[in-house]
């Protein structure tokens, strides 16, 4: 007896050794998730018509972002919390001053066989510097980079330096539009990436073919073939449903809802990925009082807002951006509804009884009903907020310059990015007009910081300020929903943006 | 009749001309050009007003509207201001999902419109006319959308029939993708087509030549094709011509609904970024193709009813 308990025992040892062993880890994943190779994958996404592009640099939907993910690469991607993760750079090293940056690149091998060299990088960033091509959209964040002083160091090395320092540049390198292409690359209708996907075909607005890269340095691809789609939120709907499709990119709450009732589709939603906000222009009247600002704060019942608007899908926000990204302080207290504060800082203003009129348009979803919401919020404390509906179309550019207050959405970037690019003084995409010497400043002098905790603690303290003195109402952080079939396997919740964000080389089919 | 021809054809060109000018006009009172159309967040302002300049949007409105119609003159419809293709490609790649699409749904319409024109109009006021009229109505009442979603529900999630949407699907390797948009297609059409075969049977039937031809005592079926068709045919065919240019222009929400790339997606893309030579080239074809239908329908008319006042 005790002679069989012994074998018995020994064999299940041995075996649960054996899988442990061959499987690399313990046995928390179900044995579905084994993974298989081959077969199809169909991924749709939103599209853009004519304006879909081919060329990496010209990016800037997310069906271009998908499509070039998988012909192409960068050198950094983003981590899941918007934090860089190396790419086809394996690690880079900056000097002290976080002006000069050392890259050393990967192993790597492009489409046509040729392996990724620092001539390749160097050419590809002067590509995207090019003036003549103005619609080069990394064009804006890398203009910090001094091309001139840029060199190889030898075929895997390659020095980068920089006009002012700055301790964020693997992010920027990390940015939409910053793939690397071969050398002297000049014709974007034959790609010829690094990527985990080799090109077959492309019709813009419709489809984009590719085929399993054997050579890709991460390891081939599950699947076989990729086939990128283009349709508008009922025709991606209906394919995922429909079996036409084995993923659906950016779907709807009420989408979701639907789905999670069936059993064909499953819903994977990355929590409060982006952010829904709405911005007062700090240097008009009546929000370039500081007391009206924080009195609007005070007014947004969020949760109401989360719970209409994102159909509860998404968490409040506490008027800042990024949620959960590197450098969000996390630690600061929740902003929550006080009508009679709020009140009393009106009545201080003297705005009791007042009209203000708020700016949205459809431009995106939730947008006028956030908006018209908002007012309803706003009236219970005697302020009469008139909504008013502009040009979807144009909207992103009459924000800049047109009304008060208005209706903002961002998706997910690196906060640094963020504010770089919408609260400083010379920002682009300025919409609260936040312009403030001492914050510009207190901004450069955390981004020379080679020290990340130090850095940290620097945007903590901006941060802050935003909180509580500037022009964003960052009211709720929706999910973003991902819709597949079920036999689907490997899909990340991910932010959008992100390196596993439109990833297919790590999906397969079961 | 070769008069009357060039006539209809100096018309045509002043047609055209003036439909230039005006979809030009009202693309340019649209908020907003092609630069700012690729404002987002990704393109700052400074690379938006290089953009402008580099695509010439910044020249006074006639220069660009005169170098247009140059262009036209000599057979060329110009560049996209999005792709940087031409627009004579884009027309062809849009085009042709429409042209099965049109084809399709009136290969199935104009015969099962005849039949119950006919059917309805020789028995005015009966059982049979009443319910086929009842019923052709109430599909045309019904907004297409609604019959898509009932459609699609049904046959593609339920059923798992037909494909739901042209989405992945290939269409000469999948004629099935055509089943569910001509059957959308097919309500209003059939009613507005059958209800005018109907009252010209009707009209027909009560004229004077075939009461007489049925006091001689024609046979039924020799009156009905020989005499009633014909003239019963005439406010049909003038409206299939209208059909015909209407599913041409392409089905905005049969085309959304279903994400097929035809003719009205490519229209509302290029109205949507302001690529006022795709929009241009795009209402050209269209508007050459309504003309030239209409004047093959004016002489299919004249040819089954010999009348010269239809040529006025």
């Amino acid at each position: 007896m005790s002679e069989a308990l012994n074998r018995r025992g020994f064999l299940c040892l041995a075996s649960g050794l054996a899988v442990a062993a061959v499987s690399g880890c313990g046995s928390a994943d179900s044995p579905a998730a084994a993974p298989k190779s081959g077969g199809r994958l169909r991924a749709v996404f939103a599209g853009g018509g004519a304006k879909e592009v081919l060329d990496p640099h010209l990016q800037s939907l997310f069906v271009d972002i998908a499509r070039h993910k998988a012909l192409y690469e960068k050198l950094v991607e983003l981590g899941p919390d918007l934090k860089p993760v190396p790419r086809l750079a394996a690690k880079w090293e900056p000097d002290a001053q976080a002006t000069t940056w050392r890259f050393t690149l990967r192993d790597a091998t492009f489409h046509d066989g040729k392996p990724l060299t620092s001539q390749d990088v160097l050419y590809s960033l002067a590509r995207i510097a090019d003036p003549n091509a103005p619609e080069r959209v990394a064009q804006s964040s890398l203009a910090a980079l001094d091309l001139r002083r840029c060199k190889a160091i030898d075929k895997r090395t390659v020095e980068l330096t920089l006009a002012a320092p700055n301790a964020e540049f693997p992010a920027l390198l990390a940015g939409i539009g910053t793939q690397i292409v071969r050398d002297g690359f000049k014709n974007p209708s034959e790609p010829n990436g690094t990527g985990a996907f080799r090109f077959t075909s492309f019709e813009a607005g419709r489809s984009m073919v590719a085929t399993r890269f054997e050579d890709y340095w991460d390891g081939p691809a599950k699947i076989e073939e990729l086939q990128i789609l283009s349709a508008d939120a009922e025709a991606r709907a209906n394919a995922v449903q429909g079996g036409q499709a084995e993923y659906a990119n950016e779907m709807t709450a009420t989408f979701a809802r639907t789905a999670e009732a069936g059993r064909t589709v499953k819903i994977v939603a990355a929590k409060g990925s982006t952010t829904q906000a709405f911005v007062m222009k700090v240097d008009r009247p009546p929000f370039d009082n500081p007391d009206v600002r924080l009195a609007f704060k005070l007014l947004a019942d969020r949760q109401r807002l989360v719970d209409v608007v994102l159909a509860g899908r998404g968490a409040v926000g506490n008027d800042l951006f990024g949620k959960g990204f590197q450098y969000y302080p996390a630690d600061l207290p929740q902003r929550e509804r006080d009508v009679d504060q709020a009140k009393a800082l009106l009545k201080k203003a003297g705005l009791i009884g007042k009209e203000v009129e708020i700016f949205t348009s459809d431009a995106s979803a939730g947008f006028v009903e956030a908006a018209t919401l908002f007012a309803e919020q706003v009236a219970e404390a005697g302020v009469k907020l008139k909504v008013t509906t502009g040009s979807a179309q144009t909207y992103a550019k009459d924000l800049l310059t047109k009304g008060v207050i208005g209706s903002h959405r961002s998706g997910a970037m690196p906060i640094p990015q963020y504010i770089t690019d919408r609260l400083l003084t010379k920002s682009p995409f300025n919409v609260t007009h936040w312009r403030r010497a001492a914050f510009d400043a207190a901004f450069a002098a955390a981004q020379v910081q080679t020290d990340e905790a130090a850095r940290a603690a620097k945007y903590a303290v901006l941060q802050k300020t935003l909180r509580d003195d500037g022009g964003i109402l960052a009211w709720g952080h929706p999910d973003f929903l991902v819709a597949i079939s079920s036999r689907v396997q490997g899909v990340q919740a991910v932010p959008p943006n992100t390196l596993d964000s439109g990833r297919f080389d790590k999906v397969w089919l079961a | 009749m070769r008069s009357y021809a060039a006539q209809r054809a100096a018309l045509a060109v002043i047609q055209l001309a003036v439909l230039s000018i005006l979809v030009f006009l009202l693309t340019a009172l649209l908020p907003g050009d092609a630069a700012d159309m690729r404002f987002t967040e990704t393109l700052t302002p400074d690379q938006v007003a290089r953009l402008r300049s580099q695509l010439g949007l910044d020249e006074p409105a006639i220069e660009r509207f005169t170098h247009w119609f140059g262009n036209v003159l000599t057979g060329d419809l110009g560049t996209s201001l999005i792709s940087g293709g031409s627009v004579a490609d884009i027309v062809k790649a849009s085009v042709g999902a429409t042209l099965v699409l049109t084809l399709a749904t009136l290969a199935v319409v104009v015969p099962l419109a005849v039949v119950l024109g006919l059917v309805m109009g020789t028995r005015e006021n009966g059982r049979l006319d009443r319910v086929i009229t009842s019923i052709t109505l109430a599909l045309s009442a019904i907004p297409d959308f609604v019959i898509a979603v009932v459609l699609i529900t049904l046959f593609s999630l339920k059923l798992g029939w037909l494909p739901a949407t042209w989405v992945g699907g290939d269409l000469p390797a999948n004629p099935a993708l055509l089943v569910l948009p001509v059957a959308v297609l097919l309500g209003r059409t059939v009613c507005l087509l059958s209800r005018q075969v109907r009252a010209g049977t009707i009209n027909a039937l009560n004229a004077e030549y075939v009461v007489q031809a049925r006091r001689l005592g024609v046979p039924r079926r020799q009156l009905l094709l020989r005499h009633v068709l014909p003239n019963a045919a005439v406010p049909g065919v003038q409206e299939l011509a209208r059909t015909g240019d209407t599913l041409l222009g392409g089905v905005l929400v049969v085309e959304a609904i279903f994400a097929i790339p035809g003719f009205a997606t490519a229209l509302v893309d290029g109205v949507e970024t302001r690529d006022v030579p795709v929009v241009q080239g795009l209402t050209l074809v269209l508007a050459v193709a309504a003309l030239l239908i209409n004047l093959a329908a004016d002489l299919v008319c004249n040819r089954l009813v010999p009348r010269t006042e239809l040529l006025r």
